[in-house]
C-alpha cells in the first residue's frame, strides 16, 4: 500500500429528491507516472490509481479509468442525481491491488 | 549582458521561437487509442465540448473538464505525451451531466483531445491546444 493515501470527498449533507448535486473528490496519491528518474538514472516503477468509481445505492454514478497522465492527488469533480436518502460510495483502484473506498450519507429535505 | 529594450525584445522573441518547436511533432500519436475507442468508427464533431486552459504555467497540474449532452463515454488523450492515454470517463446511471473535470499532466504543449461516445453509437471530438511553460514528466 502507498503510504499517506488519504481520501477526501466533498458532499451536501441533504438535497430535494431529484436534485442535482456536484460531488468533488480528491485523494492524496503521488500518481509515480513510470516515467521519471531517480538520481541514479532508473527508471522509478509506475504506480498510480488506475480506477475510480462512484456508486449511490448500488446504482453506478460514474466510472474513470486514470492513466498515468492524470496529475499527482488525483481530483475529479462531477454531478449526480439524487433520487432518494443514501449512502455514496467511492472507491480508488490502486496499481499495487490495494482499494481505498470512502462513503458519505445524504438525507432528503 | 545588459538588459537594455533591445535586447529584452530579442530574448521574447527567441523563447517564442523555442515553444513554438514542439508543436506538429506527434501527429498521429495516440491513433492506436483511439481505433481501440471508436472501433474505427468515423468521428464527426458536434456534442462535445474540452474546456482546457490556453496557457497551462506548469504541466504537472492542468485542469480540464470535459462536458457533453448525450455522451455514455468519453476519452481523453494528450498527444504530444510519453503515453497518449489520459482518462477515460464512463458515465452511470445516476450521472446528472455527462461532464466530469480533473487535473492532468502535460509533457509540453500540445493538442488535448476528447473523443465521446453518444447514446446512438456515434463519436464525436473537440480538440484544443495547450501551451505549456514547464512540461509534467519530470524529464
Amino acid at each position: 500500500m502507498a503510504k499517506g493515501v488519504k481520501p477526501r470527498v466533498k458532499v451536501p449533507k441533504t438535497a430535494a429528491a431529484g436534485d442535482t448535486i456536484t460531488i468533488k473528490t480528491l485523494i492524496s496519491h503521488k500518481m509515480e507516472s513510470g516515467q521519471r528518474k531517480d538520481d541514479d538514472g532508473n527508471v522509478i516503477p509506475r504506480s498510480i490509481i488506475n480506477r475510480f468509481t462512484c456508486d449511490f445505492n448500488g446504482e453506478n454514478v460514474i466510472d474513470v479509468v486514470l492513466e498515468p497522465a492524470i496529475s499527482t492527488n488525483p481530483y475529479l469533480e462531477f454531478e449526480a442525481v439524487v433520487p432518494e436518502a443514501g449512502e455514496f460510495v467511492f472507491t480508488w483502484y490502486d496499481d499495487d491491488g490495494s482499494v481505498y473506498d470512502t462513503s458519505k450519507k445524504i438525507a432528503i429535505e | 549582458m545588459e538588459l537594455t529594450r533591445r535586447n529584452a525584445i530579442l530574448m521574447g522573441a527567441g523563447a517564442v521561437l523555442i515553444a513554438g518547436v514542439p508543436l506538429k511533432v506527434a501527429a498521429a500519436a495516440g491513433a492506436d487509442e483511439i481505433a481501440a475507442f471508436t472501433g474505427g468508427a468515423e468521428i464527426g464533431a458536434g456534442d462535445i465540448k474540452l474546456i482546457a486552459p490556453e496557457i497551462a504555467e506548469n504541466g504537472n497540474t492542468v485542469p480540464i473538464e470535459v462536458s457533453s449532452d448525450t455522451a455514455v463515454e468519453i476519452l481523453v488523450l494528450a498527444l504530444g505525451n510519453p503515453t497518449p492515454p489520459v482518462a477515460t470517463f464512463k458515465f452511470g446511471k445516476l450521472s446528472a451531466s455527462r461532464a466530469a473535470s480533473t487535473r492532468i499532466r502535460l509533457a509540453g504543449t500540445q493538442e488535448v483531445v476528447a473523443i465521446a461516445k453518444l447514446a446512438d453509437g456515434s463519436f464525436v471530438q473537440d480538440t484544443s491546444t495547450v501551451k505549456v511553460t514547464i512540461g509534467g514528466c519530470g524529464g
